[in-house]
């Protein structure tokens, strides 16, 4: 065979992706799609477009608000739901704190980031959601590893790790009971270098934060947090002035910052390509509470 | 064959990924930048999937941390994790199969609950390598996490030999059609790096897969725990003169293993804008499953049979002139003809096969065994369907492949052959020949869950079992016609539809279906009554009156109402069928084909039935001369949603009659 029916390994990976978001379209009666301003959503919203152009989305986007987002993500967040022109729904943990849904910790180290589960599984069942699209990978944490690209959820929005569906082939199964819903993960096969390579290739906008930029940080746990409203400073903890900039983009309180000089998308996709730590080790404090944080999140509804 | 003097792996500390160059100072960050940047893209890296299947002693998971380690693929943080773990468990070595595991159960029990993913890369390749243990649940997990490989590692340990567990991998691995397998002679420092165990084994070994369907075998000796052969060439063993497996991951040849010749693409989702943005844009979403195709090219839709010519190929980049597996794009017609999910796409001179009856072979997934009174369904390409027949042929040993032909289920992690019969027809190929339209899966429909992974088998080439249960015909093409059903109902001016009457025996089932068909008639539509008792005396002839025979019978009524509907006619259907199952496969069987099937349930007390007793058949069961008679000695199971309730003690024939085209009425069957 001629060698020009050669496909690259990222153009396979989004040739599977829009197979996946067509397929859970096709077979789940009211899908969303989770977008939260992050590069992982980012690419979920251009998979989108390859999917369903010249068409409208068959499904709203949706963004769980935690109140403590950075500024520059939600400004971007609004600026591309305009351009590609879709419904976008604000979910609010405000909301649920005021409703008393959910209760606030308070102190230094508190977040508001395991708070999003109860607002997500809310919104979920007031919009009756059936199939909810996120933009989870395999590669960032060793729980994930082995989640599929449908998840399945109980009633209370829980992760069975025993009672998943086996996944073979492209053959999803898409059958729910009425209450229960589907997290879906097209990009599930792809690395966080996949990730900045594709943003590359498409050219595609992200929120500044991603890039190099002067900020006001603390350090904590050997990691750097921006200086904010949202994060009392405890004894000892003295801010500073840093070039950093986000490998994530989550909850202010508890996503931290890098230092990096990589102010362009090359650059990052370089430093990505060239670093030692994992982007969740690195900074996500959420994660590091204890060895199988992760797990017990996911068991209790997190993405 | 020449080796580099280490392998082809770049300093690579990327997440997963290939890396930039470490020597000499890199104080130049821009440049550095943009070099590894324009080495990302300029050459595109290509995507090799592959599985590990073993036991945990066999070290299959030190093997994979090996593979990660050795090409630097592991993290700082993931790494620090591994020595502290490690600590803890009292080992005085760095246990790199702590790399791989995942779960808190799984840490906790040492063992492997399922497929897990892990993601590297070198500068030759991307890999996904789906990991799967190999306790009990072997089959089930291999069979998930190889389906798409492109190629399997099977384990041996150099001490025990080609044990049962290495067949069962290997035999799994021919039945997926996997197209590379690498035999990997692992724990060769136990066994003094002896060149003589090492031939012995790839002896064994080729003895066993000689009977198996494998065109690609490699063997090589490692270490996974001291790296030998792994990622560097091992000095311990001059005698071998392949390459190390990483170096072989990264070479072998893949990019053949596609099928490119025959055209497959089953349609996924209609793109249709609505019309103020694009006028008339209306295009057939999917990702290509074989062969290429182009602007041009003549094609036919299937199982419909309607022909047309690609107009475009789309994508969101822009239209493309041409497209080829696995990319996802959209194909415009050049005609307006009915394509919808679930249609396949394929070049009219070379069709796949379109039946609703083939050879699958099995895997059963689920702790309930296969049980013909359950419901289920396959899911194959983008088409659902309900299973009608299940006939289990025999089950595989997967160790000494020997065929038990008295099996008649399937349980948890059991692989056998079945026939299968389905309401609707699939568009498929068997699976050696494309191993996306020859795979599905079964869906228990009660509990949701997948119960089976199944690959059609090509029973024009493999033998047909002579003494198989029941005689069946075999693979029939799916005969398109010019004429479309629309045509066909204009001319007739109606559409087409099914009654089904049901009810215990004397209820009044034949007498109200007779009534109505009368009326039909009188007011000029084509309707027609297929009466249980009538049909006894002819196609169903052949038929007892045991659970089986009833479902039979219940089974070909409903496909010779579904062709009168098909045709135009009402089909007025008076049959007992008083199982629920049987009843719904028959609506199945229409609503899979669109069209309208209105279940009529004719209610009576029993008492009454017997009272009336139009065939003496009630005295005759009383009297023990007649056994199983629905009422009396076998259950009747009522509708639980009917379209209509017609109760025969309380009302007349006539007004019966008046209901019936009522309901007609409002579903715009009957119209005046």
């Amino acid at each position: 065979m001629p060698a020009t029916y050669h496909l690259s390994h990222l153009r396979t990976l989004e040739a599977e992706a829009v197979q996946v978001m067509r397929e859970i379209a096709a077979e789940f009666e009211r899908p969303v799609l989770l977008f939260s301003g992050g590069k992982d959503s980012i690419v979920l919203l251009r998979l989108a477009e390859k999917a369903f152009r010249p068409g409208p989305f068959p499904f709203p986007v949706m963004h769980v608000d935690t109140g403590h987002n950075f500024p520059e993500a939600i400004e971007f967040r609004d600026r591309r739901m305009q351009e590609i022109d879709e419904r976008l729904i604000v979910a609010y943990v405000e909301d649920s704190i005021r409703s008393g849904r959910v209760v606030e910790d308070t102190g230094p180290r508190s977040s508001r980031n395991a708070l999003q589960t109860v607002t997500l599984l809310d919104a979920i069942r007031e919009h009756g959601f059936d199939a909810a699209f996120g933009g989870a990978r395999r590669d960032e944490e060793r729980a994930r590893a082995k989640e599929r690209v449908l998840s399945f959820r109980d009633q209370f929005g829980q992760w069975e790790p025993q009672r998943q569906r086996p996944e073979v082939w492209a053959l999803y199964n898409a059958r729910i009971r009425k209450g229960e819903h589907a997290r879906v993960f097209p990009i599930s096969n792809w690395t966080e270098l996949d990730v900045w390579q594709y943003i590359a290739e498409e050219q595609l906008e992200v929120p500044s934060i991603y890039f190099a930029h002067d900020r006001e940080v603390f350090e904590r746990d050997g990691m750097l947090y921006a200086n904010s409203p949202f994060i009392e400073l405890m004894d000892g903890e003295r801010p500073f002035s840093a070039r950093v900039r986000y490998r994530t983009v989550g909850d202010m309180s508890c996503t931290g910052a890098v230092e990096s000089s990589a102010a362009t998308l090359e650059e990052v996709v370089a430093e990505i390509a060239a670093t030692e730590v994992t982007e969740r080790g690195q900074t996500r404090a959420d994660d590091r509470v204890s060895e199988a944080a992760m797990e017990d999140r996911k068991r209790q509804g997190y993405f | 064959m020449k080796l580099p003097k280490s392998p082809d792996v770049t300093a690579s500390n990327g997440n997963g990924q290939a890396a930039v160059a470490t020597d000499g100072d890199s104080a130049q960050p821009h440049s550095a930048g943009q070099e590894v940047f324009r080495r990302l893209t300029e050459r595109p890296a290509d995507l090799l999937r592959f599985a590990t299947a073993g036991s945990v002693d066999d070290g299959k998971s030190t093997l994979i941390g090996r593979l990660l380690y050795d090409s630097k693929q592991v993290l700082t943080d993931q790494l620090e994790h591994v020595e502290q773990a490690s600590e803890r468990m009292g080992h005085d070595f760095l246990d790199l199969s702590l790399l791989t595991d995942g779960l808190r159960a799984e840490r906790e029990q040492g063992i492997t609950i399922d497929v897990a993913y892990r993601y590297f890369a070198t500068t030759q390749r991307r890999f996904i390598i789906a990991d799967t243990p190999g306790h009990e649940q072997y089959t089930r997990n291999m069979v998930t996490g190889a389906s798409t490989a492109d190629l399997a590692i099977v384990l041996v340990d150099a001490r025990k030999g080609v044990l049962a567990q290495s067949k069962r991998h290997a035999f799994i691995s021919s039945l997926l059609a996997i197209p590379h397998v690498v035999v990997c002679v692992n724990k060769m420092d136990l066994v003094d790096y002896d060149e003589a165990v090492f031939d012995a084994i790839v002896e064994d070994f080729d003895q066993f897969a000689a009977r198996l369907e494998m065109p690609d075998v490699t063997f090589i000796p490692i270490s996974a725990l001291l790296g030998d052969n792994v990622v560097e060439r091992s000095q311990a063993m001059p005698w071998y003169e392949g390459p190390p497996l990483l170096y072989h991951l990264e070479h072998v040849h893949i990019a053949s293993d596609r099928n490119l010749i025959d055209v497959r693409f089953p349609v996924q989702w209609v793109i249709r804008p609505p019309s103020s943005s694009v006028a008339d844009y209306r295009a057939y979403a999917g990702q290509v499953a074989g062969g290429v195709m182009r602007p041009g090219d003549d094609v036919i839709v299937l199982p419909g049979g309607q022909r047309s010519t690609i107009a475009g190929i789309d994508t969101f980049d822009g239209a493309v002139e041409e497209a080829f597996p696995p990319m996802s794009v959209a194909l415009r017609l050049a005609d307006d003809i009915d394509v919808g999910r679930g249609s396949t796409i394929v070049r009219t001179q070379n069709q796949p096969t379109v039946s609703n009856r083939f050879e699958a072979l099995l895997c059963w997934m689920s702790e309930r065994p296969l049980d013909r009174r359950r419901r289920y369904q396959v899911k194959h390409t983008t088409r659902t369907a309900m299973v009608g027949g299940l006939d289990v042929r025999y089950r595989i040993d997967v160790e000494t492949l020997h065929r038990d032909a008295s099996a008649t289920t399937l349980e948890l992690n059991d692989l056998g052959r079945v026939h299968m019969e389905l309401s609707a027809p699939l568009v498929f190929d068997s699976y050696r020949r494309n191993r996306t339209t020859g795979s599905l899966i079964v869906i228990d429909e009660a509990t949701n869950e997948t119960v089976a992974a199944g690959v059609i088998l090509d029973t024009e080439v493999e033998e047909i079992d002579t003494d198989a249960k029941t005689e069946r015909s075999p693979n029939v093409r799916w005969q398109g016609t010019r004429v479309t059903r629309e045509r066909r109902w204009q001319a007739l001016g109606q559409p087409g539809a099914t009654l089904w009457f049901t009810g215990l025996p004397g209820a009044g089932k034949s007498t109200m279906a007779a009534a109505v068909e009368e009326r039909l008639i009188a007011a000029g539509k084509s309707a027609f009554l297929l009466d249980g008792d009538n049909l006894r005396h002819g196609l169903n002839g052949d038929l007892g009156f045991d659970e089986a025979a009833r479902r039979e019978n219940v089974r070909r009524t409903a496909h010779v109402a579904r062709l009168l509907a098909d045709s135009g006619t009402i089909a007025l259907v008076s049959l007992v069928s008083p199982y629920a199952a049987d009843r719904e496969l028959a609506a199945t069987l229409h609503s899979s084909d669109e069209l309208e099937f209105l279940e009529i349930f004719v209610d009576a007390p029993l008492e009454l039935c017997e009272k009336r007793d139009p065939k003496g058949l009630y005295a005759r069961a009383r009297a023990g001369e007649l056994s199983g008679l629905t009422g009396v000695g076998a259950p009747y199971e009522r509708p639980a949603d009917p379209d209509l309730v017609l109760g025969t003690l309380e009302e007349s024939v006539e007004r019966g009659v008046e209901r019936v085209l009522e309901l007609l009425a409002s579903r715009g069957i009957v119209t005046d």
